[in-house]
């Protein structure tokens, strides 16, 4: 323990320039490369997908089962996190080897995307590219369209799973991104992505079906998607399913504006 | 290996010796590749050419692998040795701690501190930390044993086949209750359990480490003290008896040592599988199943094993890691049928 202290007290780092950066979380990511410092980023995480080109860079796992020496093996002068990363054995293993790790917090929602930015940009002492480019995607959102009269109700299907549906609840992403294209989120009384019932389905009569995009060879057709026996009997069965990416749909990053815009715009038929 | 000669007693015993020192070595050997392996490349070597260590470098050596590599020793002793307690207490070569309801217990308690953490008082959040998932392990792994052991004691004797049969149905309560909460969780917290579940050793801390020793090597030292015990009980437990040994407390004593090692284990390190039953089986096969040698033997298999493990773990995938629990089982599993089939009709478990 002694040796341990005496370890501790040489870790008085002096503040240097933060030239390499290790990203973890698909959003903040995405908001490092907006402020124009992907080429300061060193390693990400496995959520970690857009812009592309980070797709290159070394991945040190999954965000919430990181390595801590792996981590370190990089060569980071800062750590940026979204909400959750760990364990936390590992995030105070990290902050011993004096390596400043900033913690990025998460809310699906427009106020939450701007204070992600903002933080974001803070850690990384670019405030004017921080304001910037949340001035930006705050106009964005302002321009995301309003639904005309009645919104329409919008089911997000996570995943079939044997004859089953997923669906995103209150609180999830999913609910957050639909209500910000100006739809209605279907799925009611429950938090979190759980199995719906049939007759809960066919009660809530979605007026569209929204799920993610997966592999050509993953992916579930629209008809064997509606052909399921509640859906079938729904408003949604009569229009094709709406399909994004998932990053974009639920990442919560800068990329969201345009996200509710593509969503709305498959809604509303705009 | 070792020959397949008819068993002599003595025989094995001069060999179970010399096995002792050559998994010693092995361990000493494991030990120093796992303290100069590592994702970022740092190695002991800057010690010795001057240069010496930077800041950065001794954290990784001190504050990361070091105590990793103690825990990977104390947990996979400590499972090896409470599976080979177990397989000894319950005469059954299919036992491992988590029929006697350390595993069933410790997965409810850390659901619950995954899932219901949240809802616990401020100031418990706030004393417990990290900690709150190990210690609800630990609790729930605990107190489901003992809970097991007073079902299963009647009149001052502890029947072995009451305590098998009510571990499986409790096994199945804390499963049910266990998917109550896994239906309730967020996704977020499911996939923290499914992380749990596979285990891991990133978290060693040498705090967590202090938390652990007092659990685990108490009962590891203490486990040779039941091997004559253990011995005895396998001609069944009223010639045991009859011989004049003391069999309730030989039996207590190894719920109780399995019981507070495997469910320090299991809450610092998550579940990792495959350790406490097939690292008593190799040595069985090679020394037999004296529990003098069994047992000393095992624990130090099983340290070196899970810290080679835990080698794979951190480099095959590096800089990201691989839950120990898949490794332990990807690997030991087939090697483990493998010798069965090589020695199949010359030992019968």
């Amino acid at each position: 323990m002694i040796r341990l202290a005496f370890l501790l007290a040489c870790l008085a780092f002096p503040a240097a320039a933060q030239d390499r950066i290790v990203s973890l979380g698909g959003s903040v990511s995405e908001i490092v490369a907006a402020l124009g410092a992907a080429d300061r980023l060193v390693a990400r995480d496995s959520t970690t997908l857009y812009p592309p080109e980070l797709i290159d860079l070394p991945d040190v796992g999954y965000i919430r089962s990181l390595s801590p020496e792996g981590v370190l093996s990089v060569g980071p002068d800062i750590i940026l996190a979204e909400d959750g990363a760990g364990p936390v054995e590992v995030v105070e293993a990290l902050q011993q080897a004096g390596v400043p790790f900033v913690s990025i917090p998460e809310d699906p929602s427009p106020e939450g995307v701007l204070a992600k930015i903002r933080a974001v940009a803070a850690a990384l002492d670019m405030p004017a590219q921080g304001e910037a480019l949340a001035a930006d995607v705050a106009e964005a959102f302002a321009a995301v369209p309003e639904p005309e009269g009645q919104p329409l109700r919008v089911l997000f299907v996570l995943a079939q799973q044997g004859g089953r549906l997923m669906v995103g609840g209150q609180g999830t992403a999913a609910d957050g991104i639909i209500r910000l294209a100006g739809g209605m989120n279907a799925a009611t009384g429950f938090s979190g992505y759980k199995p719906m019932t049939d007759e809960a389905i066919i009660t809530a009569q979605p007026d569209a079906i929204l799920m993610m995009t997966r592999g050509e060879s993953h992916a579930l057709s629209d008809a064997d998607l509606l052909a399921h026996p509640a859906l079938a009997v729904t408003p949604a069965a009569q229009i094709p399913v709406i399909r994004m990416d998932g990053l974009l749909l639920l990442g919560f990053g800068p990329r969201t504006p345009q996200a509710a815009r593509d969503l709305h715009a498959a809604i509303y038929g705009g | 290996m070792v020959a397949l000669n008819p068993p002599m007693p003595g025989d094995r015993s001069h060999r179970a010796r010399r096995l002792f020192l050559w998994l010693s070595a092995l361990l000493a050997l494991v030990a120093v590749v796992s303290i100069q392996t590592g994702a970022s490349g740092v190695s002991l070597a800057g010690l010795w050419d001057g240069q010496g260590l930077s800041p950065r470098d001794k954290v990784i050596l001190w504050g990361i692998r070091l105590p990793r590599l103690v825990m990977s020793m104390l947990v996979g002793a400590a499972l090896a040795v409470s599976g080979a307690v177990m397989q000894g207490l319950f005469r059954n070569p299919l036992a491992d701690p988590g029929i006697v309801g350390v595993g069933a217990g410790a997965s409810l308690g850390a659901v619950v501190g995954i899932v219901l953490g949240g809802l616990l008082p401020v100031w418990v959040l706030q004393q417990a930390g990290g900690q709150l998932i190990g210690l609800m392990a630990f609790a729930g792994s605990t107190g489901v044993t003992l809970l097991l052991y007073r079902v299963a004691t009647r009149g001052g004797r502890t029947s072995v086949a009451t305590m098998l049969l009510a571990g499986i149905a409790i096994a199945a309560l804390t499963g049910a209750v266990t998917g109550v909460l896994v239906y309730l969780a967020d996704d977020q917290q499911l996939r923290t359990l499914t992380f749990w579940g596979l285990g891991s050793l990133a978290g060693a801390t040498w705090g967590k480490l202090g938390a652990v020793l007092p659990l685990i090597l108490p009962p590891l030292l203490a486990a040779p003290l039941l091997a004559r015990g253990l011995n005895g009980l396998a001609l069944g437990e009223a010639v045991a008896a009859h011989t004049g040994l003391p069999v309730q407390r030989i039996k207590a004593g190894a719920i109780l040592i399995v019981a507070a090692a495997t469910g320090a284990s299991v809450a610092v390190a998550g579940g990792i599988g495959f350790i406490g039953i097939v690292v008593p089986h190799l040595l069985r096969l090679s020394v037999g199943p004296d529990h003098r040698w069994l047992l000393p033997n095992a624990a130090v298999l099983g340290a070196a094993l899970l810290t080679l493990a835990d080698i794979a773990a951190r480099m095959v995938v590096a800089p990201a890691e691989l839950p120990i629990g898949i490794v332990t089982a990807l690997i030991g599993a087939p090697v483990f049928l493998w010798i069965l089939l090589q020695r199949r009709g010359v030992v019968d478990l």
